[in-house]
């Protein structure tokens, strides 16, 4: 009991402090939107990435990274409705 | 005297006879009327007459030399000495006597151990004040709430504290004139030409009676009414008799409550006690009332009834006065009325003769329960935990109770078992009562909690557990607990000037979650009123507790209050709070305090100049604190406080000053270098001057800002030279500064600190001569100096003669000790390795006295002498006087039979430094003998023995292999066996080395038998330790002499020999490293063997091992055999127990490091979004974890999800 407990305080703290963590409640919204971000960034922040993705979509590398920046907005679309 | 002077004086005089009311004539008259005269200070008056009414006009009362009660000073709590002296007194210093107080309470083998637990017992006075507040205070009224509840509001507050503050002043004059004797004569009187009332007055101890023979109309107790309308008033307000049995749910404002309402003893307020809480008396401790001894139906408060047939009624023109208003009747009466007189009767005896009852005597004898109706079975119960927990032996039926009732006993019921349970009653209890604090009300909890925090016989677990209680229902509660502020901070301030350091940081969490749940507006409000109280202690502890509330809720939100309450003009007392709150913020946040430390600053700048000389000290050491606390940033922010701050210190003396250069020493080290040098030498003229002080705290002050301002690179070492190294020998190195520790620590603190600026020889130079003194304390205050200098600065500038004198002197003061001490062990030891080979010359002489030493007959003088030995050997090796070490070794050996085990312990130390440094074959007696010898003392109980004795043992082995035979190691092999099973690390550490050395002396196949022959026994301890050393082993000879062994052992089929083996297999692996990518393929059948089995301590440690491959063959190529594993590994990630599952993880942890994040992935996918949530649950924790560690590698093995929103088209640009 008291294990478990700790568990759920662990992943609580867990996920307070990264943000893209699970449980096993997670919604498919929620873990598509993180899987994007994530994505997302992990392309801007590599700049030989980013370059490569430049070149082959034929655009400056600057349009990319904005592209990119602002795809991590809602990147799977509108939250689903909260269903009362 | 000039005339001026003779005017200020006498009007400075006649303002403190308005203030304090005293009139000189008067006493004087009065001593002269007794037929006695008695010898107090009024004697003196009548016989040589007096022109000033005061004795000490003319000397300067407003800078308090000594400390008042209002002692500022963090370190100093309580210690203060009221009177004031005009010639010092010898005695003790507080410091030494409360360092004995400390030391002596430990022997005393009459106090009980439970009476040392208990928190009271350990309390000095001034903690003990913490019993003077009452446990509960009214309820505050919570002005945000929606419907205000009733309860004491603000201005109710502040009204009872002024009335406290009055009352306090009264009652000083009164003792005031109770010590100058003018009360004494009062009884002599005849009582019937006094004002009645004043005579009730002066029962209640209340009002200044001495004055109505002064022919002067006085002041009245209560300065509100005008001194003719106080009959009236007197009537209104005087106690009725039907008030004793006044309703009670009569529920008043306890606003102005009247004194008549007071309890005697109790200081503070009124003990009101809350409705329901008036607990019944204890049921135990009542005893037996005999026949006919019970008085308490003629002690009982009469009937509205009685009162009637008694007294006439309104027919006869008489009327029913209604109580006043705020009268509260005393309960504590009413609940003794059973248990005082049968107790009187039976412990005092004044109830007349009375013959023992038998079953008087079965009842004192009765056992307290310890099995409570609806609680079940608790380890104890105490005879104090009846007055709170009564109520639940009072077997009343719980259908006949109401909901209040029965909420009550079930918070009683949760709150005995947290205090008293057991660990799993009072975890669960714990829970339940935060999970339904909410459904409980703050009301009830805090009414039953906070009395058995302010219980006497509390002891620090209990304290600890009810503390927690609060902790965990205060978030529950959050603004539900603003009514109760007040109290829980009555009884958790305490808290924060308790000498325990983990109950000031329980006290500092809760009141900072308290701050949190309550919100600032209502911690002003209710901390409002203790900043002017009239009591010191609730001063200090209320800004300790601001304090933390600033922490907790910012500093800057607190900044608009502490700005008002530093620049208060009403009293100075709330002044003198306010600057300490913000020298308590200081110490407590640090340097956190720098954003708001212009605004902090600017508070307390105006207090610098303040008329009080108490506030200017406190703002002094706030200042102080503020410096210390923003080292070393922040000085622009201290520009303003400058130019005060130096003239102050110019100006003032004694105590004062002290704060003053406390403050200024820690502001020069913020400066820049410039300001810093032209501050210096201003500044320690006065330190020089004050280094003569005979004060102790100025002392310490004097010491520190030398520290200080020797740090800040102000001051040049020629300075120093010139003007301060004599002034601050001459003043501290004296024989007294080694009879108080803590000026001790400063001198020796500051000395080095000089040291290190004018050069460690400038300094020895002037210690050394201390070192020949014949107080031992000095000597041994002289050699730890000397000893850390040479430590940190080293020995290169000392010149041959200082050099001779420092051998000499250390001899002398080695040679003289009567109480041996380790100071002068290391200080010898620190010069001789320091001097290395300028050692040479003096060796003889050192070696000489050393070996005269070690045939003491003081055992500790030997073991001194061993352990000197240890540590010099290798200075004397380096000296190349391989003769004398030799020599030392023969005569160690002779010693060998030594009987005290300590001393033996040190000398076997000895031997094995000696054995370390000197050439084996040379060595005297021969290896093999000291072996043979050493071997029978391994079997010695002794802990210091059998660590030294198998370190001896490991360095022969390392050192002279080939001196001892095989056989001979295995039989040390097998007495050590017996160590690993040792209770202390070290033994059992040093055994595991040996077993390492002596492998590689012999070859590990015998040691490996001995080792593997542990693993059968039953003791746990032996079986992971001789894990440990088959694993060092292995490290020491190669594995591939090692694995062939335990993999033929794990065919064993024996569960404790199989789990050895694993165990010593992941040790194995874990210390050879890299080093297994060679034994990995050979290791997979063992592997898959364990992981396949039934038992879990098999998959753990088998789980253990692969973790260790994991991670050390990153990189190495062998990730098929991980893959392989790891298939066999995943099916364990359901495994429930804690240990097994922790273990699982790592290993995939491991794996992940050699095979990369995409196969674990993959594993990881297939379960992630499994319908069952027990399935789900530990693949998101791999996940979690995965994705901790390596998010950025996860990026590319997300799965495609098929869908044109979660589509990842950038991934598939290919150029």
């Amino acid at each position: 009991m008291a294990d478990k407990l700790r568990a759920q305080q662990q992943l609580e703290q867990l996920q307070a402090r990264y943000i893209g963590t699970t449980h096993p409640d997670t919604t498919k919204f929620e873990w598509t939107s993180n899987i994007m971000r994530d994505s997302y960034a992990s392309y801007v922040g590599h700049q030989p990435l980013l370059h490569y993705m430049a070149i082959g979509y034929g655009e400056p590398k600057e349009k990319i990274r904005a592209f990119f920046l602002n795809k991590m907005i809602q990147p799977v679309g509108k939250p689903p409705e909260v269903q009362e | 005297m000039s005339d001026a002077d003779f005017e200020r004086i006498k009007r400075l005089q006649q303002e403190r006879n308005a203030q304090k009311g005293l009139k000189s004539f008067d006493t004087a008259a009065k001593a002269t009327n007794s037929a006695k005269a008695s010898l107090t200070e009024n004697f003196d008056t009548a016989v040589y007459g007096r022109d000033g009414d005061d004795k000490f006009a003319g000397y300067n009362k407003s800078i308090a030399v000594n400390g008042g009660p209002d002692d500022d000073d963090d370190h100093e709590m309580g210690d203060f000495d009221d009177t004031r002296r005009l010639v010092g007194q010898y005695t003790a210093s507080r410091a030494q006597i409360d360092e004995f107080a400390n030391t002596g309470r430990d022997d005393d083998m009459i106090t009980s151990r439970e009476k040392q637990a208990q928190i009271a017992s350990r309390e000095s006075d001034y903690q003990k004040r913490r019993f003077d507040r009452g446990p509960l205070t009214p309820t505050r009224a919570d002005p945000f709430a929606e419907n205000v509840q009733n309860g004491t509001r603000y201005r109710d507050t502040m009204a009872s504290r002024e009335l406290e503050r009055e009352e306090a002043r009264v009652q000083k004059l009164i003792a005031d004139k109770q010590t100058n004797g003018e009360l004494t004569h009062k009884e002599h009187k005849p009582t019937l030409k006094e004002d009645t009332s004043d005579k009730e007055n002066a029962q209640a101890g209340s009002t200044v009676d001495a004055a109505s023979g002064a022919g002067r109309k006085r002041k009245q107790r209560w300065d509100i009414p005008a001194a003719d309308s106080t009959p009236t008033e007197d009537t209104t307000k005087k106690r009725s008799r039907w008030d004793v049995t006044a309703a009670p749910d009569e529920e008043a404002a306890p606003s102005r409550r009247s004194r008549w309402d007071m309890a005697p003893a109790v200081g503070g307020e009124t003990p009101r006690v809350a409705q329901g809480l008036a607990t019944p008396a204890h049921p135990s401790q009542a005893g037996v009332v005999s026949f006919g001894t019970d008085v308490s139906a003629r002690n009982a408060p009469l009937s509205d009834e009685d009162l009637d047939f008694l007294l006439p009624g309104e027919k006869e023109g008489y009327k029913i006065l209604e109580p006043p208003p705020g009268y509260e009747p005393l309960r504590v009466s009413v609940r003794r009325t059973v248990p005082t007189p049968s107790a009187a009767a039976g412990a005092s005896g004044y109830g007349g003769f009375m013959m023992q009852e038998p079953e008087t005597i079965q009842a004192l004898g009765k056992q307290l329960p310890t099995n409570i109706p609806g609680v079940g079975e608790l380890p104890f119960f105490k005879p104090e935990d009846m007055t709170y927990f009564g109520k639940l032996f009072d077997g009343a039926d719980e259908n006949d109770l109401s909901v209040e009732e029965l909420k009550e006993r079930k918070i009683a019921r949760l709150l005995l078992k947290v205090k008293n349970g057991t660990p799993s009653q009072r975890k669960s209890s714990l829970r339940s009562l935060t999970d339904s604090a909410k459904a409980f009300g703050a009301g009830p909890l805090f009414n039953q909690i906070l009395p058995l925090l302010m219980e006497k016989s509390l002891e620090d677990q209990e304290r600890h557990l009810l503390v927690k209680v609060i902790d965990r229902i205060l978030w529950k509660l959050s603004e539900d607990v603003r009514p109760y502020v007040h109290r829980i901070l009555v009884v958790i301030e305490p808290l924060l000037i308790d000498q325990d350091y983990y109950a000031r940081v329980e006290g500092r969490e809760i009141i900072s979650n308290l701050a949190k749940a309550a919100g600032l507006a209502t911690m002003i409000s209710t901390m409002r009123p203790e900043i002017d109280h009239a009591d010191e202690y609730v001063r200090n502890t209320t800004a300790r507790a601001f304090a933390v509330v600033a922490s907790a809720l910012g500093i800057s939100s607190l900044l608009p209050f502490l700005r008002a309450v530093c620049r208060s003009k009403k009293s100075w007392h709330a002044r003198h709070t306010g600057v300490k709150i913000v020298q308590q913020i200081a110490i407590l946040v640090g340097a956190a305090c720098l954003p708001n430390l212009p605004a902090l600053i600017d508070c307390i700048a105006a207090n610098l100049s303040d008329e009080q000389a108490k506030v200017r000290t406190v703002t002094s050491l706030a200042i102080a604190a503020l410096a210390e606390a923003c080292s070393p940033y922040g000085i622009e922010s201290f520009d303003p406080i400058l130019n005060p701050l130096w003239t102050g210190a110019r100006k003032q003396r004694g105590k004062g000053l002290a704060g003053y250069l406390k403050a200024i020493g820690y502001i020069i080290p913020l400066m820049d270098e410039e300001y810093a040098n032209y501050y210096t030498s201003q500044i320690m003229e006065i330190v020089i001057r004050e280094y003569a002080s005979a004060d102790e705290e100025m002392k310490r002050i004097c010491c520190q800002v030398t520290i200080s301002i020797n740090r800040a690179n102000g001051i040049t070492p020629m300075y120093l030279r010139e003007h301060v190294v004599d002034e601050f020998f001459k003043a501290f190195w004296v024989k007294r500064t080694a009879l108080d520790r803590r000026i001790l620590r400063s001198v020796v603190d500051t000395t080095i600190d000089l040291a290190q600026k004018v050069g460690g020889a400038e300094i020895v130079e002037r210690l050394w001569p201390h070192l020949k003194e014949e107080n031992e304390p000095y000597r041994k205050m002289t050699v730890e100096t000397i000893e850390k200098i040479i430590a940190s600065l080293g020995t290169a500038d000392f010149g041959e003669r200082l050099e001779e004198h420092l051998i000499d002197g250390m001899l002398f003061a080695f040679q003289e000790q009567t109480v041996e001490d380790p100071v002068l062990l290391n200080g010898f030891g620190t010069l001789v390795n320091a001097l290395g080979e300028r050692m040479k010359p003096y060796f003889p002489q050192v070696v000489s006295t050393m070996l005269f030493r070690l045939g003491h007959r003081t055992p500790v003088c030997r073991q001194q002498s061993a352990d000197l030995i240890s540590r010099t050997v290798k200075t004397l090796a380096r000296c190349g006087e391989d003769d004398l070490v030799i020599k030392l070794g023969q005569v160690l050996y002779e010693y060998l039979g030594e009987e005290y085990p300590e001393v033996l312990g040190s000398i076997l130390g000895a031997l094995r430094s000696i054995v370390a440094c000197v050439r084996i074959d040379q060595m005297q007696p021969p290896i093999k003998d000291l072996l043979l010898r050493v071997a029978p003392i391994l079997r010695n109980r002794h802990e210091k023995v059998q660590e030294n004795a198998i370190d001896l043992v490991g360095r022969i082995a390392e050192f002279a292999p080939t001196a001892v035979g095989s056989k001979e190691m295995v039989r040390i092999g097998w007495e050590m066996t017996e160590m690993l099973k040792a209770h202390k690390k070290g033994i059992r550490r040093a055994a595991n080395n040996t077993f390492g050395y002596i492998a590689k002396a012999i070859g590990p196949s015998d040691v490996l038998a001995v080792l593997l022959s542990q693993l059968r026994v039953s003791e746990r301890q032996s079986r992971v330790c001789a894990a440990v050393a088959i694993a060092i082993v292995a490290e020491a000879c190669g594995p591939f002499s090692t694995l062939p062994v335990l993999m033929n052992e794990y065919r064993t089929p024996e569960l404790n020999v199989r789990t050895g083996t694993l165990k010593a297999l992941s040790f194995l692996t874990e210390y050879i490293g890299e080093l297994s990518k060679d034994y990995v393929y050979a290791l997979i059948p063992l592997l898959e063997d364990a992981l396949t089995d039934r038992d879990q301590v098999h998959r753990q440690s088998s789980a253990n091992i692969i973790s260790h491959l994991g991670t050390t063959l990153a990189g190495l190529g062998c990730e098929d055999a991980m893959v392989h594993l790891l298939s066999l590994l995943w099916p364990n990630i359901f495994e429930t127990s804690p240990h097994v599952i922790d273990r699982v993880i790592d290993a995939i942890n491991g794996i992940r490091q050699s095979v990369g994040t995409g196969i674990i992935m993959n594993y990881t996918l297939a379960g992630l979004f499994s319908p069952a949530r027990k399935v789900r649950q530990p693949y998101h924790r791999i996940y979690n974890l995965m994705y901790v560690q390596s998010a950025d590698s996860m990026i590319p093995y997300y799965p495609e999800l098929g869908e044109e929103f979660y589509a990842r088209p950038e991934l598939d640009v290919v150029i």
